[in-house]
């Protein structure tokens, strides 16, 4: 069986936000870019079910600038057997605009799982996943915390708020993973090594009319400055009666 | 101006976010012109007349008996149907798993542009423009519209649902809708409820969340007592979920749950930027640690310095005295 991982480069989670000249967009100086943490699920769980049948291949697809072949590799050093770069280089293309670059690649791949990551700690849209199973007429699970294959029927679960829920869904279909799936790999040496032979494809994608304008990228108001109320178990009366009194929270 | 909202229904009941959106298209309509229009998928229309009280002009009802269990494809394409009929120029859904898992679908199936998990809408131009946190709260970017209908999903808890206007009832109307049923489907075959009882973090009103200060899985205990003596909602850092201590669920931050409760208690939890990206757009911040120049009080409201394992206890108590 084939599978597809879809990733997506971001800025680590590390990265204090600074916003660019123009107002829009994250200020690239110094920010480090790296797979989405989310996507790491994906691939490890692709990796997985190609291990446990013993045959397949994974392809492992971004959209982006030239510099997402970074990631592809780290992705194919992870085990993945090719990439594709679907070259975009306009900065933050929105998620449908995504979506349909990813559905326009994946149509002519006869994949029977399409693993997506739950969300890009970018954006954090929680979109793409969704939107691509929908353009491609495919069943979808978002946010799988479980997976089990059986034959051609996946069961998987999902949180929903106060409990899970569990599903039943027939491939070929598309999965966003969620953090508890699995525990992803590092890298191996002999990893690195093999995914220098290993082939990225490159594919231009025309920019087409954006779904959504950004007007403006802003830092959050800052908090107004908190005090210490005391130390040690004698603050507590006057933090009950703060939380009470000023906060009017308890 | 036609809006129309998603109700969003577990087990034949409707969920409190949709109330939370009722409210805030009743206040965009104000602006922009309404109607609001619900649009519901169930079996039956019981209950439905009374989304009228928190605002709903109109429901549409997409009945299937499929529907006795969520089909997100399914309610995509009803919903898609009621945006085309009603000729809404704003769809709005609550950001639960629910919501952020339906509003791109109908997205993809329109062709258009969706803003998710906006913590506040603005159309006093006549325009449309929605705020959203990015970075899980680091930033936020504020988005127009260039297609109609705009898309949107609303973060639980942030906004507040219309004042009921009492023995409002709206009228239900059945919606046609296409129902495809040799399309392949995810299928719900069960759901587990978490055991606790308390209410879901996203949704908690208080979050008392514990760190590795606590040194172990057994110290959560006192976590777990001062959030049943307030009425709160257990959560974590990752590095306790990440020691196994506590479950995935569980997890504040960039990489876990974002959440925006009236009070959010951090108890020996450093507060690394990861962290703080969870939980800073909470309204009141408490943090508990023995180290002065821990980050976390960067961003509490109020700080107490001293060992959790004395704070701790003798706040819950304090907390259980008051009622
Ligand atoms: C890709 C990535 C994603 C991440 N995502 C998240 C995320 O979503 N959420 C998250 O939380 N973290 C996340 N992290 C991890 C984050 O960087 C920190 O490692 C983590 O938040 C630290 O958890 P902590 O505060 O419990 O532990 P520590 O940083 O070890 O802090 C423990 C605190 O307890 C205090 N303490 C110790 N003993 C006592 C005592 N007796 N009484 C009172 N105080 C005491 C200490 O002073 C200290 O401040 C992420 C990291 C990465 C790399
Ligand atoms: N540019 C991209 N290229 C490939 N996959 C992407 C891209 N953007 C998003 N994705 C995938 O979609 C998931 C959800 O992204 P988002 O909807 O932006 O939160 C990510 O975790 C990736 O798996």
């Amino acid at each position: 069986m084939l599978q597809v991982v879809c990733v997506k480069q971001v800025p680590d989670t590390d990265t204090r936000v600074k916003v660019a000249a123009d107002g829009r967009t994250l200020d690239p100086n110094g920010v480090t870019l790296v797979l989405n943490p989310y996507d790491e699920f994906a691939v490890e769980q692709a990796l997985r079910v190609k291990e446990s049948l013993g045959a397949g291949e994974v392809v492992a697809v971004s959209l982006g600038a030239a510099g997402v072949q970074t990631t592809l590799r780290n992705v194919l050093a992870m085990g993945a057997d090719r990439a594709l770069h679907l070259r975009l280089d306009a900065a933050a293309p929105d998620a449908l605009t995504i979506a349909k670059a990813l559905a326009d690649a994946i149509r002519g791949l006869d994949a029977g799982l399409v693993w997506l990551g739950k969300q890009a700690v970018d954006d954090d849209g929680a979109q793409v996943g969704p939107m691509l199973a929908t353009l491609l007429g495919r069943p979808c699970v978002s946010n799988v915390s479980t997976f089990e294959l059986a034959g051609t029927t996946a069961r998987v679960e999902r949180e929903i708020e106060g409990g899970r829920e569990q599903l039943e869904v027939p491939l070929p279909a598309v999965f966003t993973t969620d953090k508890g799936l699995n525990e992803p790999r590092y890298a191996s040496l002999k990893g690195i090594m093999a995914a220098k032979k290993k082939t990225i494809e490159e594919r231009a994608v025309e920019a087409a009319a954006p779904h959504l304008e950004r007007l403006a990228l802003e830092l959050p108001p800052p908090r107004a400055a908190g005090r210490i109320v005391g130390e040690g178990a004698g603050a507590v009366p006057e933090l009950v009666r703060v939380l009470r009194e000023e906060a009017k929270v308890l | 101006m036609s809006i129309l909202v998603y109700v969003e229904m577990r087990d034949g009941a409707v969920r409190p976010v949709t109330r939370e959106v009722l409210g805030e298209a009743k206040r965009l309509a104000a602006t922009l012109g309404g109607p609001v229009t619900a649009v519901a998928c169930a079996t039956g229309d019981a209950g439905l007349a009374a989304l009228g009280e928190a605002g709903a002009d109109a429901v549409l009802l997409a009945r299937h008996d499929a529907f006795a269990r969520h089909d997100a494809a399914g309610h995509a394409v009803a919903v898609a149907e009621a945006a085309r009929s009603t000729g809404a120029k704003v769809v709005l859904f609550g950001a639960s798993s629910t919501g952020k898992d339906l509003a791109p679908r109908v997205a993809a199936l329109l062709g258009v542009g969706l803003a998710a998990d906006c913590t506040a809408l603005d159309a006093s131009g006549g325009r449309l423009v929605a705020t959203r946190p990015v970075m899980a709260g680091k930033a936020y970017e504020r988005l127009a519209f260039p297609m109609s209908p705009a898309l949107v999903t609303l973060r639980p808890k942030v906004f507040a649902p219309a004042a009921p206007e009492a023995g409002r009832t709206a009228a239900v109307q059945p919606l046609a809708f296409t129902w495809d049923a040799a399309a392949p489907r995810a299928v719900v075959t069960g759901t587990t409820a978490q055991t606790g009882g308390r209410p879901d973090l996203t949704e908690a009103e208080i979050v008392v969340s514990g760190g590795r200060g606590l040194k172990g899985p057994e110290h959560f205990a006192l976590v777990e007592a001062l959030a049943d003596a307030m009425g709160a909602t257990v959560g974590a850092s990752r590095a306790v979920v990440d020691a196994g201590w506590r479950s995935h669920g569980e997890q504040v931050g960039q990489t876990g749950k974002t959440v925006s409760p009236k009070l959010y208690v951090a108890i020996g939890i450093s507060g690394a930027i990861q962290h703080l990206a969870g939980m800073s757009s909470s309204r009141c911040i408490v943090a508990i640690n023995k180290d002065p120049e821990a980050p976390i009080f960067k961003v509490a409201d109020y700080g107490v310095v001293g060992d959790l394992f004395e704070v701790v206890p003798a706040l819950t108590d304090a907390v259980k005295r008051m009622h």
